[in-house]
């Protein structure tokens, strides 16, 4: 593995997925060049089954690439999905602490920083509820601070760490969803994370994203990218928010109907 | 490239200086955690208070009693319309009295208690051979598809066809009745086994690979847990097969003078006493049912650690 520039911390070049083989094989992913800087939050935009999915995959080493190189320079990476996933069994703080373990932190450190993370998550009094006892916009948060604890080095920070979304709030109401973008934000920001951030929500691409990176489907490549100018904080229903998300949507429109075709 | 245009506007962690601050999000701090408790607050909504004992002791009982008040008067019922003369089918009045002699003898108590440890022996090896059998089989795909269908077919033949073998390799021996429960019970363990293992969540199976669980550890921390229920229900049906084997064992391969409920249940027919009979039918019934209510409740207290299935 290459080194990565200072200014890259995900370089994925020429990456390439195809699924089975011979003339049933479907091509995912068809040639996707994407750099993403530290500390960047990057979404990804896309109709459904265009490989969004398949990309988070492959950087985060669950899945091989048919073709083409991915380079984390080394960054711990961690992967959240649309569902919490978090195990039944355990508690919430035990739910932290086996990803803690997992990570190597020694036993007698472990409580302590699943409190720590819990609290950055602002639910530091819900450790010793099982995942069922809470709403769904709380296990999500709780699937975020487990994520943190997979990344997280030592002293909190997040520089080395990339976070992959996969469309994590797309189960959640539109209020929960704004405080959870509020709330990503904030942590991105106080962690100085590497986000990249998979949704088919055009304004919430908007809103949270320092470029919105749209891909088209079967097979998926980056149709094009569109910086977002917009200072922080932004609000989701602001106008400007609104007037980027049109243009966005009417490229993905176009994208999307040559499939009628 | 498109990120350099964007690198003002990004957020630099290395110059951030106090990093909570109101610029940060599109709320003030102090106001987003108000938001966000307030909603988990609602979302939580209120939590029913629990019931007191006695009332929830009294609602699980009330129908039970119920139920073997109407079975009792089915009985009466039979009786009284002079199906069969009182000495061959006495009713409830005549057999309770009965029932209340016997379990005052200790003949009674060491019947219950030979038959009760060969059933627990029984259903010991049946559960630690199901658990070999069922972690090897899911953990081999060679080997569920050589087995897994057999263990199936098992599952479903009645155990006391193998009697006839079993008394043939053990002649009449503790050995044949154990054999005969062992083979009985064993096939549900290991199918409640493999079935929790093939059934765990497949976006659990993915969160445990982020985390790196792979090997033993991914047994340990997460498809041993995760199969658990489906492991009790194994149990619980195995531990059915398990007493009704055993019955049909004690009343074919009598040995020696042993004295077991089904060595009781015999001499009773041979006597023609069916008072003591039925007396000892009711043992029979009350101590399955006992035990399998034991494997229901720690099968719902599992269910609602969990949360599987809310009310
Ligand atoms: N394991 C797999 N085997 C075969 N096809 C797959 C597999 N995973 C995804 N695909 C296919 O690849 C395409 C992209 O899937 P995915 O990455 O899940 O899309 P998205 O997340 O954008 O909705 C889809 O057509 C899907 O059917
Ligand atoms: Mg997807």
């Amino acid at each position: 593995m290459t080194a990565v520039a200072t200014d890259t911390r995900v370089r994925l070049t020429g990456v390439s997925k195809a699924f089975g083989s011979g003339a049933s094989s479907l091509l995912a992913l068809d040639r996707v060049s994407l750099d993403v800087a530290p500390g960047e939050f990057v979404c990804l935009l896309g109709a459904s089954g265009c490989g969004k999915s398949t990309l988070l995959n492959l950087v985060a080493d669950l899945d091989r690439p048919s073709a083409g190189t991915i380079d984390t320079g080394g960054a711990r990476v961690a992967l959240m999905f649309q569902e919490p996933a978090l195990f039944p069994w355990l508690t919430v703080t035990g739910n932290l602490e086996l990803a803690l373990k997992m990570r190597g932190v020694p036993r007698r450190d472990r409580r302590a920083r699943a409190a720590g993370l819990l609290d950055s998550v602002r639910l530091g009094g819900f450790a010793k509820k099982r995942p069922h006892q809470l709403s769904g916009g709380m296990r999500q948060r709780v699937a975020l601070a487990r994520a943190l604890a997979l990344t997280e080095d030592d002293t909190g920070s997040g520089q080395d760490t990339v976070l992959l979304m996969d469309e994590p709030f797309g189960a959640l109401d539109a209020m929960t969803r704004d405080l959870l973008h509020d709330e990503i934000e904030r942590i991105w920001r106080t962690r100085g994370l590497t986000v990249l951030f998979v949704t088919h929500n055009v304004r919430e691409a908007v809103r949270l994203g320092d470029r919105v990176v749209l891909l088209s489907s079967r097979p998926g490549r980056v149709v094009e990218e569109f910086p977002v100018p917009m200072e922080r904080p932004r609000r989701i229903d602001s106008a400007e928010v609104a007037a980027l998300a049109a243009t966005i949507t009417d490229r993905l429109r176009e994208e999307v109907s040559r499939h009628g075709a | 490239m498109v990120h350099d245009t964007t690198r003002d506007t990004a957020h630099d962690p290395a110059t951030e200086t106090a990093p909570d601050t109101a610029r940060d999000t599109g709320r003030a701090p102090a106001r987003l955690d108000r938001e966000l408790a307030g909603l988990d607050a609602l979302e939580l909504g209120g939590a029913g208070r629990p019931r007191r004992l006695a009332i929830r002791l009294w609602s699980a009982l009330w129908p039970m009693a119920a139920a073997v008040g109407i079975a009792l008067l089915a009985w009466q019922a039979v009786v009284w319309s002079g199906w069969k003369d009182p000495w061959v089918l006495p009713g409830p009045a005549d057999t309770l009295p009965v029932f209340w002699d016997q379990i005052r003898t200790g003949r009674f108590w060491d019947a219950i208690a030979l038959t009760m440890w060969r059933a627990v022996v029984g259903f010991a090896v049946a559960v630690a051979i199901g658990l070999a059998v069922g972690a090897l089989v899911s953990r081999f795909r060679v080997l569920r598809r050589a087995f897994g269908s057999l263990i199936t077919g098992l599952q479903t033949m009645p155990s006391i066809a193998w009697f006839p073998l079993a008394i043939l390799l053990f002649q009449l021996s503790e050995s044949a009745i154990l054999f005969v429960v062992v083979l009985g019970a064993a096939p549900s363990v290991a199918n409640g086994l493999i079935a929790g293992v093939d059934y765990t969540p497949p976006i659990l199976l993915r969160a445990g690979k982020v985390m790196g669980l792979r090997g033993v550890l991914l047994y340990r921390h997460l498809i041993m847990p995760a199969s658990l229920p489906s492991c009790v229900a194994g149990l619980k049906q195995g531990w059915a097969f398990a007493w009704r084997s055993l019955m049909a064992g004690e009343l074919l391969v009598i040995i020696g003078d042993t004295t077991s409920l089904g060595v009781l249940l015999a001499q009773a027919r041979e006597l023609n006493n069916t008072a003591d009979m039925i007396s000892y039918m009711i043992v029979i019934l009350v101590i399955g049912i006992v035990i399998d209510q034991l494997f229901g409740a720690a099968d719902g207290a599992l269910r609602r650690r969990w949360g599987v299935d809310q009310d």
